[in-house]
């Protein structure tokens, strides 16, 4: 029970990033926009999350800061795709390039500092008990990630912005002439994916392992753009597929550990096998998607297709 | 005053030439403000970073053997990019093409010459190219996205990599550490001038713009893949077929991903360890757009990017701003050569009255 | 600057090399000996590169007057090395120090190219005239935490969060379990390879799981203080990896090995000056002041710091080696036999586990 416990507890921690990046992400291809910058926007917000709770001392303050300096970050994508019509995939790139650039040079004084912890959100009997802190003992951005998977969902499927947001990633022209605003639907997607991927940035930087050290994201930002397409454009999908990536994860670190007796066959494949896994499945999982999406399922038809509207 | 655009019936010859300078103009003088502003010698910086790699000869070999990798792989994207066929995992068919190579190498034991030379050139354009096979294969069977695709396979591509330097082609000398052992000296590239560390790949960068020039322009090839690119309807009724240049694209762009692999390895790195994944594959993309997609702009390109990269090493021992920085200003310029892309094709025009343009801008 | 044309090819074609106005504070510093370093990480990584930083900086304060030190960091272990390392040599530096063993080749091909400028490299074994090679024996650090670990471990299964199966890492593995069996002869340790020496939430989530199979001490080899972050939150215990790293995990912190390299690079920075620098292959450790342990926390009984500091102690006076036999292999083969000290040479390539060590690997 107490291994089941912390074992659940380790895989939150592996998941919530990739979560509530894939979340932000989720939007912004929902509307038609494929911003490849996530990496960059995880680690600006992860120098910016930090930086802001240093300076301040209120943790909340930090993941304000994070949200902001993330939304920021994709803004600038957003003005280049949206506005001046750049390509898609090359601006991701960049800003990707230029969030661990910025980051690493902003990060230079911050480098061996610690901050201030959340505290619990709820009462700490229930936060440290054995048992129900499996429930309870989780850092407050794990509960806001949670919540935020419903309210994507519920967001998308059951209001009138998200039935827009979604028009317009299916099919910006008609979306256009009905009279929506295609490009506005979009950058505000953006800064809601930069967002996202910013708070999920400074889960590193503040919750896991409160410190700043350069490219602390370690790649997990693609795995997040790869969690998206895994998840079949869907947020419950989505929350299921972090989990099982953090599973994945778990998994080689205990069959490394000779941990389990059903694991120990995994101690025989290379740990390698295991760190592809998630690629490998998004492929398949795209592959899958594909074949039946002929007849138009869950992938946005516009993505990365630049909107140009008829004159 | 109002900003009016007026979209050009062909993009402008001009403006693709001028935008590309002008980009690298303004992002040396955006950097001197921002280091500045970092409270970091902003002048000093973007001179050590722009300007003493051209300026200082000893540096120029580096310049060169940095730029040698980034033009071979964009000279491929190029093609596939004006098709709309978007390979963005040249950067794991660039390790792909190393691995090949180095499989021929670790065959080939103490054999070496040209022949083994050129095998293990052969064995990473074919590599690159069957790493690049996947996502074409998905692409015209299942109508996968070729961006995701080719992107997840760079990942997979970095574990085989990570596989196999730790693994089964560990150097048995190399007291475990994750490397393979050190090529042979004659399984090696010919240096070009002794005494430098310029090899033959450098000069295969340097002549193959030019027959892609003429690739591009001459042949059927070409011809169909701007075609495709510009107006795939068109292209469909005039009898080319979209699943033929998809495969061609992402095999040329695979092929060349390999080849530069194959050459860096064989050329300038001789050995692979976890280190040889440096994000040429990602940053040649930059340099396809940076060239505007044109094989002759790729080559400058290629350049331009290279002396960032030496020039970043340089301002580390100057201003000692981290090595993260030189990307900074990779970004910025791709920033300013993507958003100037709006001049190449539309026509800005200032106009007095406030009256609404006739013409929608692509942004509100 | 003299060496600026050395290897200029464009220099034999007439090229006016030698006015460009070449990098770093040349111009300032005409008397002063310039020294340079290669770094792996960020100088701020609070591990290796912060370790050898602080050397660096020993040199300075020690030798300031005579000597000028520069730097360039994140430079990868790859053949993008080499014009790094030239570029210290081309802007005049006497001596290269070279941080770690991924730039062993890359540093013998650029001092053949400058045989008048002296190079060091660390925990490498090539060597040439005017290159020399200097190691740590971190294992002797290990020892200690091992003893301390052997004695305050409830549960007898310690933790190690290990980056690669390198010589350096088996050797802190084998010293760390040795040391604990002495004072707990079932001590078993469990050992996790992150394949990497830095990725914070990989070290995070290996710690927790090293935990979650029963661990109440992890020790790390890799370089972030993210386990000790962890433990820390665990209220469990752990050491610090290459510095003090107490500010970070303040109760979970038990003591940490730190690397001084200080003494090291000026003793040879002088020689340099003195003119009588020659190329050797040094090993130092305890005795010499490369490996210090940091004070030990409060957590720490009186009986057990005792012990420690009795390892110490043994390393310092050369009475104490963890590596004597009889040792057991992992799978309970004699590897040494009783009364014999392995030696240097069969350290340096050590590749096998002691009995007790449970991994994949």
């Amino acid at each position: 029970m107490d291994f089941l416990i912390a074992a659940i507890i380790t895989i939150v921690g592996i998941s919530t990033p990739i979560l509530l990046a894939g979340l932000g992400e989720l939007v912004v291809e929902k509307s038609g926009v494929l911003n490849l910058g996530v990496e960059g926007m995880m680690l600006v917000g992860a120098i910016a999350g930090f930086a802001a709770t240093v300076l301040t001392g209120n943790p909340w303050l930090g993941v304000i800061g994070a949200a902001v300096a993330g939304a920021l970050a994709a803004s600038l994508f957003g003005f280049l795709v949206l506005t001046l019509n750049s390509n898609q995939v090359a601006t991701g790139l960049a800003l990707t390039i230029f969030g661990t650039g910025l980051s690493s040079l902003i990060g230079l004084s911050f480098v061996g500092r610690i901050v201030p912890q959340f505290g619990s959100v709820f009462p700490p009997e229930l936060a440290r008990d054995p048992i129900l802190k499996v429930i309870f003992g989780y850092s407050p951005v794990v509960y806001f990630a949670l919540v935020m998977v419903f309210v994507v969902g519920w967001f998308l499927k059951s209001t009138r912005a998200g039935l827009i947001l979604r028009a317009v990633g299916e099919n910006d022209l008609s979306a256009h002439s009905i009279g929506y605003s295609v490009i506005g639907v979009r950058y505000a997607a953006v800064a809601f994916g930069g967002a996202m991927a910013g708070i999920g940035g400074a889960y590193f930087s503040m919750v896991i392992t409160p410190m700043w050290a350069e490219r602390m994201t370690a790649g997990r930002g693609w795995i997040a753009l790869a969690l998206v397409v895994f998840a079949g454009w869907r947020s419950g999908r989505l929350l299921v597929g972090a989990i099982f990536f953090g599973v994945l994860m778990w998994m080689e670190l205990n069959a490394k550990a000779g941990g389990l007796a059903f694991l120990s066959f995994a101690q025989y494949i290379p740990s390698q096998f295991w760190a592809a896994m998630p690629y490998l499945m998004t492929v398949v999982v795209l592959t899958l998607i594909s074949m039946r999406d002929r007849v138009g399922l869950n992938a946005p038809a516009c993505l990365g297709k630049p909107f140009v509207p008829a004159t | 005053m109002r900003i009016k655009l007026e979209k050009r019936r062909e993009p402008s010859k001009l403006m693709q030439v001028v935008t590309p300078i002008a980009s690298v103009l303004l992002t040396m003088l955006v950097g001197v403000v921002v280091f500045d502003l970092l409270g970091i010698d902003g002048q000093r910086a973007v001179i050590d970073i722009f300007v003493t790699p051209l300026i200082a000869s000893y540096k120029w070999q580096d310049v060169a053997v940095k730029a040698a990798p980034l033009i071979i792989i964009a000279l491929g994207l190029s093609i596939g990019n004006r098709a709309n066929v978007w390979n963005i995992g040249a950067e794991g068919q660039y390790i792909i093409g190393a691995l090949c190579a180095a499989g021929v190498g670790l065959a080939a034991g103490a054999a070496g010459g040209p022949i083994i030379i050129v095998t293990m050139i052969l064995a990473g354009i074919v590599g690159g190219s069957a790493w690049a096979s996947v996502p074409a294969a998905l692409k015209t069977r299942f109508g996968v996205n070729e961006i995701l695709s080719s992107l997840m396979l760079t990942y997979v591509a970095l574990q085989v990599l990570s596989y196999l330097v730790g693994g089964p082609w560990k150097d048995p000398n190399g007291r475990n550490f994750p490397a393979t052992a050190p090529l042979q000296p004659d399984q090696t590239l010919p240096i070009l001038f002794s005494g430098t560390t310029v090899h033959l790949g450098v000069a295969i960068a340097v002549v193959l713009p030019f027959l892609f020039w003429l690739l591009m322009s001459r042949s059927v090839f070409g011809y169909q893949v701007r075609v495709v690119g510009s107006a795939p309807n068109a292209a469909r009724h005039g009898g080319f077929d979209g699943n033929q240049t998809v495969w061609l694209a992402m095999l040329i762009g695979g092929g060349m991903a390999g080849l530069a692999g194959a050459l860096e390895f064989a050329g300038a790195l001789k050995a692979i360890n976890l280190g040889f994944p440096s994000g040429y594959g990602f940053t040649a993309i930059i340099v396809s757009f940076l060239g505007r997609l044109h094989p002759i702009g790729c080559l400058i390109a290629g350049i331009v990017l290279a002396v960032t990269y030496v020039g970043g090493q340089v301002a580390q021992t100057t201003v000692h701003i981290p090595n993260a920085t030189a990307g900074i200003f990779q970004a910025m310029m791709l920033f300013f050569i993507l958003a100037s892309d709006i001049f190449v094709r539309y026509r800005v025009r200032f106009m007095p009255s406030a009256k609404a343009a006739v013409q929608p801008a692509a942004g509100e | 600057m003299a060496n600026l044309n050395r290897r200029n090819f464009i220099a034999a074609a007439g090229a006016a090399a030698a006015a460009v106005p070449l990098v770093g504070g040349a111009a300032f510093a005409q008397e002063k000996i310039k020294i340079g370093f290669i770094f792996l990480g960020p100088i701020g990584d609070y591990g290796w590169t912060w370790a050898h930083n602080k050397g660096r900086e020993a040199v300075d304060a020690a030798l300031g007057d005579k000597v000028e030190t520069i730097y360039v960091e994140n430079v990868a272990e790859d053949a993008s090395a080499i014009p790094l390392i030239r570029d210290l040599a081309q802007q005049g530096c006497k001596l290269i120090f070279t941080t770690s063993y991924g730039y062993m080749d890359q540093t013998i091909a650029v001092a053949a190219e400058f045989p008048d400028v002296k190079f060091e490299h660390c925990t490498g074994f090539k060597r040439a005239d005017n290159v020399a090679t200097y190691n740590s024996k971190f294992h002797e650090g290990r020892a200690v935490l091992g003893t301390i670990s052997g004695k305050m471990s409830k549960s007898g299964t310690l933790g190690y969060l290990g980056s690669y199966k390198v010589p350096e890492v088996v050797l802190g593995v084998n010293s760390f379990l040795l040391a604990a069996q002495k004072q707990n002869p079932d001590a078993k340790l469990k050992l996790v390879f992150i394949d990497s020496w830095f990725d914070p939430p990989k070290e995070a989530a290996a710690t927790e799981t090293l935990i979650n199979l029963g661990c109440d001490i992890v020790t790390t080899h890799t370089d972030s203080p993210a386990a000790l972050q962890i433990l820390e939150q665990k209220g469990l215990y752990g050491f610090g990896q290459g510095a003090d790293m107490s500010s970070f995990a303040p109760n979970a912190h038990l003591t940490a090995i730190e690397d001084i390299w200080g003494p090291y690079y000026i003793e040879r920075v002088q020689a340099i000056i003195d003119g009588t620098w020659a190329s050797a292959d040094t090993w130092d450790g305890m005795k010499e002041g490369t490996v210090v342990i940091s004070p030990y926390n409060k957590a720490v009984p009186a009986d057990v710091v005792a012990l420690a500091d009795g390892v110490q102690a043994g390393y310092k006076d050369g009475t104490y080696d963890i590596f004597t036999g009889p040792i057991y292999d992992q799978d309970g083969n004699l590897k040494v036999e009783e009364g014999k000290v392995m030696t240097m040479a069969e350290l340096a390539v050590i590749d096998w586990f002691v009995k007790g060590v449970e991994s994949a690997a």
